[in-house]
C-alpha cells in the first residue's frame, strides 16, 4: 500500500474521527469547566470532580451498578458457559435447534421488549422490584452473549485433549476442571468482561426492572439529565470513559505481549 | 525349504497353537447410524506384539483402536484384553494408553506436567512421579525441555512428549493412532526405528493404526489389512507382500502386476494359466485354484526381468515395447506395453554402474519371470 496522503484521504479521516470523537471530547472538556453553565467555558477547574464524590445519590447509584454488574456477569458466565457446552457437545438431543435459537434470540431482541417482558414476569410472580430483579434481568440478557463467545471457542476446541486426559485416567469431571476449563478460560474471561460491560451501561432493561433503592448509574444519569445537564454528570462520564479506555488499552497490551512471546517461543522451538 | 523373510527372531506366537491371545476382537461390529464402520470383525493380537492396522481412510481402523481405548463401545460382539471383557469399562479405567494423531498435548501444562498427568491420576506419590518423569524424559531425550510448554517445541519434540506421556503409566497395551503422520519424511524414518527399539525395551504390546504401508511394513510383526470395516488379511509383512490373500491386498501393498486369466491345467506342483490375448503363464504353487477357475496371477515388478532378447531358459516370457523408463538411481523402473495391450511394470536394481543390455523408449523388449515368482489369487 502506498503511504501517500491525498487531500481526499485526509478529509475523510478527519471527518470520520470527528464524527466519532467530537462529542466525547466536548464532554471531557466541559467536565473541567469552572462555570456552572454547561455550554459556556468559564476556565479550568476540577471542582465538579470533587462535588461528584460528595454527591451521595450518584455514588450510591455507582455502587449499585458495580454490584449488579459483578453478580450478574458472574452468574451469566456460569450459565452461559454451561449453555454453550450443551449446545456444542450434545449435538443429538431433541429440540437442539429450538434451544440454540432460543439462547441467541435475546441478542437481537430489542431491549424494550426484554425489559417489558421481564417486568411482566416479576409482577406476575409478585417479586418486589429492586436490586434482585435488576440483577436477574441482567443475568438473562447478558447470558446469551457469554454463550456466543464461549461457543465459538468450543467449536475449535480439540476434543482429543479431553480424550487424552480420560485415557490417562482422569474421570469426566476431573477432565473438565483440569483440562477443558483452563484451555477455554480466556474465552470465559472475555465473556465475563463482555457481560460486565453490558450490565454497566444498560439503561433500558434496568429502567423496567429496577425498583426503589436500586437505581443504577445510567438510570441516575439519565434522570438527572432530564432536569438539565450538570457538569457533575460530565465528570462522572469522563471517569467512566477513562476507566473503559484504560481497560481496553491494558487488555490489548497484554494480548500483544502474549502474542509476541508466543511467536518468539515458536521460533526458538523451530531453531532448537 | 524356502521361507519368507522374517524380522524378529523366534517371535511368532500366532503360529503357536498354545500361545495365549492377549487382545481378542470377537465378531465386533460398530455402527454409526446407518454407516457400518466395523463389520463382524474378529482379530487376535498377542502379548509383546507390534501389530499394525493398515488401510485407507474410512476403513474402520481408527474405530477399532478407539473401541480398544474405550472411546467407542461396539454395537455388538466383544473385546477381551488378557481374558477380561472390556465392555462397559470407561477409558479412564482401562489399562491401555493411546498416543493421539494430533498428540493432544495439554497446552497449558509444561512437558513435565504433561508426562506426570497420568501418574497423578493414579495417585502415585510425588517423589515417585518425579523419578518416573525424569526416566521418561531421558527415554525420549528431552531432559532439557522439561519446563517448556508444548507450543515451544518443534513437531518432532511434541511427538516425543506425546509418546513419553502415553508410556509413562506403563500400560499393558500402547495404542498409536498415525503416530508419525505429522512428521516430515526423514524424521519419520528415524522415528520408526526408535519406536521399534522402544517397544523392545519396554516389552509392551503396540497396536498402531496407519495408512502408510511402508511404516506398517517397517515396524510391525504382523499387519492387518483392512477395507470397509473388514479384515482382508492378517499376516507378517513378508507374507502380506509375497503371499497376498486377494487382489485387494496385492494391489494395496506395494506395486503389483495382475494378469486376469483362467486355469487351463493343474499339475502336481502348479498350474498352466491362460490370460487375455493368448498370454500363457506357468506357475508353481497355484494354491487351491482348480482347473477352469477364473483367477488372477500377481507378480511384483522387481521379480520381472526386462531384456532385449528372449532369455533362453525363461519359463515365462512375453514380448512388448518399452513404454516408459524411470531411472531412480538405486533402481530403474520399466513400463513395458505387451503386445496384448497390457502395461507391465518391472523394476531392476542397478547393482552395477553400467549395463550390457541398454534399453530405451520404444525398443522391443522381453519380460520374463520364473514360475515361482508370482502367486495365483482366487479372490
Amino acid at each position: 500500500m502506498s503511504p501517500t496522503w491525498t487531500r481526499f484521504n485526509i478529509v475523510s479521516v478527519t471527518l470520520g474521527f470527528a464524527f466519532l470523537y467530537l462529542p466525547i471530547v466536548l464532554l471531557v472538556i466541559f467536565s473541567f469547566n469552572a462555570s456552572k453553565l454547561v455550554t459556556v467555558w468559564g476556565g479550568f477547574s476540577t471542582r465538579w470532580y470533587v462535588s461528584l464524590f460528595q454527591n451521595q445519590g450518584l455514588m450510591d447509584a455507582a455502587w449499585v451498578t458495580i454490584r449488579v454488574g459483578l453478580i450478574s456477569a458472574t452468574v451469566a458466565t456460569v450459565l452461559g458457559t454451561l449453555g454453550a457446552l450443551a449446545l456444542v457437545r450434545y449435538t443429538r438431543f431433541r429440540g437442539r435447534v429450538l434451544f440454540s435459537g432460543m439462547i441467541f434470540a435475546p441478542l437481537v431482541m430489542p431491549d424494550v421488549i426484554t425489559g417489558l417482558s421481564l417486568l411482566l414476569l416479576f409482577v406476575a410472580i409478585d417479586l418486589d422490584r429492586g436490586f434482585a430483579t435488576v440483577t436477574l434481568a441482567h443475568i438473562t440478557f447478558t447470558m446469551c452473549f457469554v454463550a456466543v463467545v464461549v461457543q465459538s471457542r468450543l467449536l475449535t476446541f480439540d476434543r482429543s485433549l479431553e480424550e487424552a486426559a480420560m485415557d490417562l485416567g482422569a474421570p469426566p469431571v476431573r477432565t473438565f476442571f483440569q483440562i477443558t476449563l483452563p484451555v477455554i478460560a480466556p474465552a470465559i474471561i472475555s465473556g465475563w468482561m463482555l457481560a460486565f460491560t453490558l450490565s454497566l451501561d444498560d439503561l433500558v432493561v434496568a429502567s423496567f426492572t429496577s425498583g426503589p433503592g436500586a437505581t443504577t448509574l445510567p438510570m441516575k444519569i439519565y434522570s438527572q439529565v432530564r432536569l438539565g445537564v450538570t457538569p457533575e454528570i460530565n465528570a462522572a462520564c469522563t471517569i467512566l470513559i477513562g476507566l473503559v479506555t484504560a481497560g481496553v488499552i491494558i487488555a490489548s497490551i497484554v494480548n500483544k505481549r502474549r502474542e509476541v512471546q508466543r511467536l518468539r517461543d515458536e521460533q526458538a522451538a523451530q531453531r532448537g | 525349504m524356502k521361507s519368507l523373510g522374517s524380522i524378529r527372531k523366534d517371535f511368532a506366537p500366532w503360529n503357536d497353537s498354545n500361545a495365549k491371545p492377549y487382545i481378542q476382537f470377537e465378531q465386533v461390529t460398530k455402527k454409526f447410524g446407518d454407516f457400518t464402520a466395523v463389520n463382524n470383525l474378529s482379530l487376535t493380537i498377542f502379548e509383546r506384539e507390534f501389530f499394525a492396522l493398515l488401510g485407507a481412510s474410512g476403513c474402520g481402523k481408527s474405530t477399532l483402536l478407539r473401541m480398544l481405548a474405550g472411546f467407542e463401545e461396539p454395537t455388538s460382539g466383544r473385546i477381551l484384553l488378557d481374558g477380561q471383557n472390556l465392555a462397559g469399562i470407561p477409558p479412564y479405567r482401562r489399562p491401555v494408553n493411546m498416543m493421539f494423531q494430533s498428540y493432544a498435548l495439554f497446552p497449558h501444562m509444561t512437558v513435565e506436567k504433561n508426562i506426570a498427568f497420568g501418574l497423578k491420576q493414579e495417585g502415585m506419590p510425588a517423589p515417585e512421579i518425579e523419578k518416573r518423569v525424569a526416566e521418561m524424559l531421558k527415554l525420549v531425550k528431552l531432559e532439557a525441555f522439561a519446563k517448556r510448554k508444548p507450543h515451544q517445541l518443534s513437531g518432532g519434540q511434541r511427538q516425543r512428549v506425546a509418546l513419553a506421556r502415553s508410556v509413562a503409566k506403563r500400560p499393558k497395551v500402547l495404542l498409536l493412532d498415525e503416530p508419525l503422520g505429522a512428521l516430515d519424511k526423514k524424521l519419520r524414518e528415524e522415528t520408526q526405528f526408535e519406536l521399534m527399539d522402544l517397544q523392545q525395551q519396554l516389552g509392551l504390546t503396540f497396536v498402531v493404526v496407519t495408512h502408510d504401508q511402508e511404516e506398517a511394513m517397517t515396524m510391525a510383526d504382523r499387519i492387518a489389512i483392512m477395507d470397509k470395516g473388514e479384515v482382508m488379511q492378517v499376516a507378517t509383512p513378508a507374507e502380506v507382500y509375497e503371499a497376498p490373500a486377494s487382489r485387494f491386498v496385492a494391489s494395496f501393498v506395494g506395486n503389483v502386476n495382475i494378469f486376469e486369466g483362467k486355469v487351463i491345467e493343474r499339475t502336481a506342483q502348479g498350474a498352466q494359466l491362460a490370460g487375455a490375448n493368448g498370454v500363457q503363464i506357468l506357475v508353481e504353487n497355484a494354491g487351491d485354484a482348480v482347473a477352469g477357475a477364473e483367477v488372477a496371477f500377481a507378480i511384483r515388478p522387481e521379480k520381472i526381468r526386462v531384456s532385449s532378447k528372449r532369455p533362453a531358459d525363461a519359463a515365462n516370457a512375453m514380448e512388448g515395447l518399452v513404454y516408459d523408463i524411470a531411472y531412480l538411481g538405486d533402481m530403474t523402473v520399466y513400463h513395458v506395453k505387451l503386445d496384448n495391450g497390457q502395461i507391465v511394470r518391472a523394476s531392476a536394481m542397478n547393482a552395477t554402474r553400467t549395463t550390457d543390455d541398454p534399453l530405451t523408449w520404444d525398443d522391443r523388449a522381453w519380460i520374463s519371470f520364473r514360475p515361482d515368482a508370482g502367486v495365483v489369487l482366487t479372490r
